[in-house]
């Protein structure tokens, strides 16, 4: 066995790199991990989208466990996502705010929200995507699981459908609620 | 048929300058629009040098110099202006960076990260060389036949009469 090493090692080498481009195959480029998790929030100073009166800023984040997420009326995945934030909303599980993400008129973000529904307790508004780079995002919808002090905790890139959110995301919540 | 023969030569020839050449005329068509452009030369041509060094997020192989996407543009504006607000250029690309990871750069830095990275071909490229460079030392060394046994020369003598005419 030892003597036949050298032979057999071009193809074990060779199995172990098959393996691993075979593992990487199913995987979406898309979904680039976040350096920001356990980090605290950037600092955010965002104005108030049309018909509110109050924008987001970092201290509205802090003090309970909180989504934070990115959308625009002209986002199609965030319109699949919507009615189960609807739905989240209703069931009062956690706040839901929002950043309505470049939005080229400022009217767009708010009729959309009249005519699907708001499942938002706070929204900043973010035209020049200032705050969208400054919290790492690379599309939408993406949503943040932001602890009580303010930190992030978790990332989700794309819509969240009631499968990632009972599997992933809400023991996320449900953990650092007991902190 | 000479003809034909010369033609075909010339035509060949041709092709080949033709591929050999064009890398040298192509340059990568930047997607920075008029509006974007900073009023100060020397500001828009900095940006343009960070620019060329950033991913952009969407496309991934493409610069942010290069792409149409609506998040590279938004970042040539960020460059910009933070360099208009007096940012050193190490400065603006650091901030990407604590952003969006080292990803964001199309050069990797050289760090414990990405040693693997970086030396991972020379590694493989000396243990290739090492591997053939033992194998052909053994051979050698086998080759090298035992001297033959008296018994041996005088079969070896035989057969040689033998096969003489």
């Amino acid at each position: 066995m030892m003597r036949r090493l050298p032979y057999l090692l071009p193809l074990i080498v060779l199995a172990g790199l098959a393996g691993y481009f075979w593992s990487g195959l199913g995987r979406d480029p898309n979904t680039l991990p976040s350096v920001l998790i356990d980090q605290p929030l950037p600092e955010l100073g965002l104005a108030p989208i049309a018909g509110r009166e109050r924008g987001l800023v970092t201290a509205d984040l802090k003090g309970q466990v909180s989504l934070l997420n990115i959308f625009g009326s002209w986002c199609v995945a965030c319109q699949a996502e919507h009615p189960f934030l609807m739905q989240l909303k209703a069931e009062g599980r956690v706040p839901i705010h929002g950043i309505n993400w470049r939005e080229r008129n400022a009217d767009a973000g708010p009729a959309w929200l009249t005519r699907l529904g708001d499942p938002y307790t706070l929204i900043g508004a973010d035209p020049d995507s200032r705050a969208a780079i400054a919290l790492g995002v690379t599309g939408a919808p993406e949503t943040f699981i932001i602890d009580a002090a303010g930190v992030i905790r978790y990332k989700h890139i794309g819509p969240i459908t009631k499968d990632i959110w009972e599997k992933k995301l809400w023991p996320i919540v449900e953990r650092l609620r007991r902190g | 048929m000479a003809d034909r023969r010369a033609f075909a030569a010339r035509l060949i020839g041709a092709l080949l300058a033709v591929l050999l050449l064009a890398p040298l005329l192509a340059t990568t068509a930047s997607a920075v629009e008029p509006d974007e452009i900073a009023a100060d030369p020397a500001i828009e041509a900095r940006a343009r040098a960070i620019s060329k060094g950033l991913r952009c997020l969407v496309c991934q192989n493409e610069s942010i110099d290069e792409s149409n996407a609506e998040l590279a543009r938004d970042l040539r504006l960020l460059v910009r202006q933070r360099l208009q607000a007096g940012d050193s250029d190490q400065a603006v690309t650091a901030y990407i960076v604590s952003r969006y990871g080292d990803f964001v750069l199309l050069d990797p830095p050289f760090k414990a990260a990405t040693y693997a990275l970086w030396l991972g071909p020379l590694a493989i490229t000396a243990f290739a060389f090492g591997f053939v460079f033992v194998f052909y030392r053994r051979r050698a060394g086998r080759s090298e036949a035992a001297p033959l046994s008296e018994d041996d020369e005088r079969r070896l003598a035989k057969l040689i009469d033998r096969n003489d005419p």
